[in-house]
């Protein structure tokens, strides 16, 4: 493992040295690590590249840490892992990914993640990206989540892009059986020319699922956020999207939140809002003593926490 | 020590809203600005904290020339501002408000120690943000607590009262005494209200975009109850303007 590898552990994932529990860490596409516990199997895929992680049942507590790391230009790296989660497992998964070029070449990371929840199981499921390096070439991560949720499992999502991304197209689907629960919160933040385009479908077929999609966005300089749901409700459920974004000089968003009520008893709701950061709430913090920079700064960060 | 010479101040559209207005408030008192609505109460409030520029006039702080400084600058020196109509931030909880205010991390005895000064139980507050969740007189007593917060050299506070109810209104008197009491700075209260007046050491009435009348509050108190600077008399609990 190389020291930018180390570097960008440190800023996706809880890593100081070494991971609580089960891992696998890429580098540039090769496995640079991995360790399996007692209830978390870590295997690779045969027919592609990628991983199978199998959770057993009830387990409980446990964390497994897959992240992945591109450290020069001139690499492509996609990989398809999958995620069984046994009945009754309680457990965090921690997939975060950073890239890293100091030259004109691209360097990219595509993870293609599908899970499948069984009854009753509950995943925490926690991403970073972040982009670094002095280099001109472009650094883009294009993840695919799929999920499948069984009755009554819970699925909740909490995925940051931090910065350093210059293109980011990320897919989201699931299906959620009766009782399931899926949370996802996400954060972007994009500057100078980057862009990002985020594309969420939930179907909820179960009745008493419901989905939560709370996305926060801030886009600065000339970058441009694209933000699409659609939640269809084909059971009594409930749904809610909330696409709240901040832009400042040049930044552009669009926001595009669809709800298909197929069945009677489907509540759905969504709501959005663009805008810059108001006036007022940079003049009461400069009150406390800070400068308008570090308000802005102060506001932003607190926004996408 | 706060003084302001012959400060004027004009809306954009050029409607006069100071007018050569003077005012003196000394060190280590509680002084009440009162007056008719539109007399230009909020306007002065803010030209002390600096939110809005003053056209021509001078302001010191202790005998330092503070016109020219911006509200960051006037904050560093010792100036608070409590906004009669607060923002909301989302994704700020109401501990990290309160720490930026302290200028330093702190610890969850000290934020119940300032919350429940504004009758707010901190531990049901501390980690909540600082948004829409929050009703108009919680955000409202958030307000005053980041300025109690500071510690500051001139607190100023416009209309605490706005949005506030009753059994909270009188914890709020009772704190004002507290900081009066307990803090070596001075106070400044923007209010219409006749209880606020009555726990003043001293009170100025704005009126015209000038300091119409100002004295102890013995005396302004006879004066706005008896009809010299007010035409009707009110009850206890109503506004004085």
């Amino acid at each position: 493992m190389n020291d930018i590898t180390k570097d960008l552990l440190k800023q996706i994932s809880e890593w100081d040295g070494s991971f609580q529990g089960a891992y696998n860490i890429r580098e540039n596409g090769q496995c640079a690590g991995r360790m399996s516990s007692k209830n978390i199997q870590i295997e690779s895929k045969k027919d592609q590249p990628g991983l199978e992680i199998f959770i057993a049942p009830n387990t409980k507590g446990e964390t497994v840490s897959i992240p992945a790391c591109v450290t020069h230009g001139d690499v492509d790296d996609l990989v398809y892992n999958d995620f069984y989660v046994g009945e009754n497992a309680d457990v965090t998964i921690v997939a975060g990914c950073g890239i890293h070029t100091e030259t004109g070449e691209p360097a990219r990371h595509n993870g293609i993640h599908r899970f499948f929840l069984a009854k009753n199981s509950k995943v925490k499921y926690l991403e970073k990206h972040i982009g670094t390096g002095h280099g001109t070439g472009l650094r883009s991560i294009d993840p695919v989540t799929t999920a499948e949720l069984e009755e009554n499992a819970v699925l909740e999502m909490d995925t940051a892009q931090i910065g350093g991304v210059d293109k980011t197209i990320r897919k989201t689907e699931a299906v959620l059986g009766a009782g399931a629960r899926l949370l996802i919160r996400e954060r972007i933040l994009t500057e100078k020319e980057q862009t990002a385009v985020t594309d969420f479908k939930v179907e909820m077929n179960g009745d008493n699922s419901g989905v939560d999609l709370i996305s926060r966005s801030v886009a600065k300089d000339n970058s441009h956020q694209s933000y699409h749901s659609v939640i269809i409700g084909n059971a009594k459920c409930t749904g809610h999207s909330e696409c709240d974004a901040i832009i400042s000089e040049n930044g552009q968003v669009d926001a595009a939140p669809e709800l298909h009520a197929r069945n009677n008893d489907a509540a759905l709701i969504h709501e959005a809002a663009i805008g810059k950061i108001a006036g007022e709430q940079i003049l009461k913090l400069m009150t406390l003593g800070l400068s308008e920079h570090d308000a802005e700064a102060t506001i932003i960060d607190g926004f996408l926490s | 020590m706060l003084r302001l010479e012959n400060i004027c101040w004009n809306t954009p559209d050029g409607v006069g809203i100071l007018n050569d207005l003077n005012l003196t408030v000394p060190d280590g008192k509680l002084v009440v600005i009162t007056g008719p609505n539109g007399g230009g109460k909020t306007t002065l409030a803010k030209i002390i904290a600096g939110l809005y520029q003053q056209d021509s006039g001078k302001i010191y702080l202790d005998d330092q020339d503070i016109t020219s400084l911006d509200i960051t600058e006037r904050a560093k020196l010792g100036i608070s501002f409590a906004f009669q109509q607060p923002v909301r931030f989302k994704g700020i909880t109401v501990k990290k408000l309160l720490e930026l205010s302290a200028g330093e991390q702190i610890s969850e005895d000290k934020m119940c120690d300032i919350l429940s000064k504004v009758g707010l139980c901190a531990r049901e507050y501390i980690n909540r943000e600082v948004n829409a969740t929050l009703s108009g007189g919680e955000i409202k007593r958030i307000e005053i607590a980041t300025v109690i917060a500071r510690h500051s050299k001139l607190s100023v506070f416009d209309e605490p009262e706005a949005g506030i109810d009753l059994w909270s209104f009188t914890n709020l008197i009772h704190t004002f005494e507290e900081m009066r009491r307990n803090m070596n700075g001075t106070i400044i209260i923007i209010s219409h209200q006749e209880r606020i007046l009555q726990i003043a050491d001293e009170i100025a009435v704005v009126a015209d975009g000038k300091i119409k009348s100002s004295g102890s509050t013995n005396t302004m108190m006879d004066k706005l109850l008896g009809g010299s600077e007010k035409t009707a008399k009110c009850s206890k609990q109503e506004e004085l303007f």
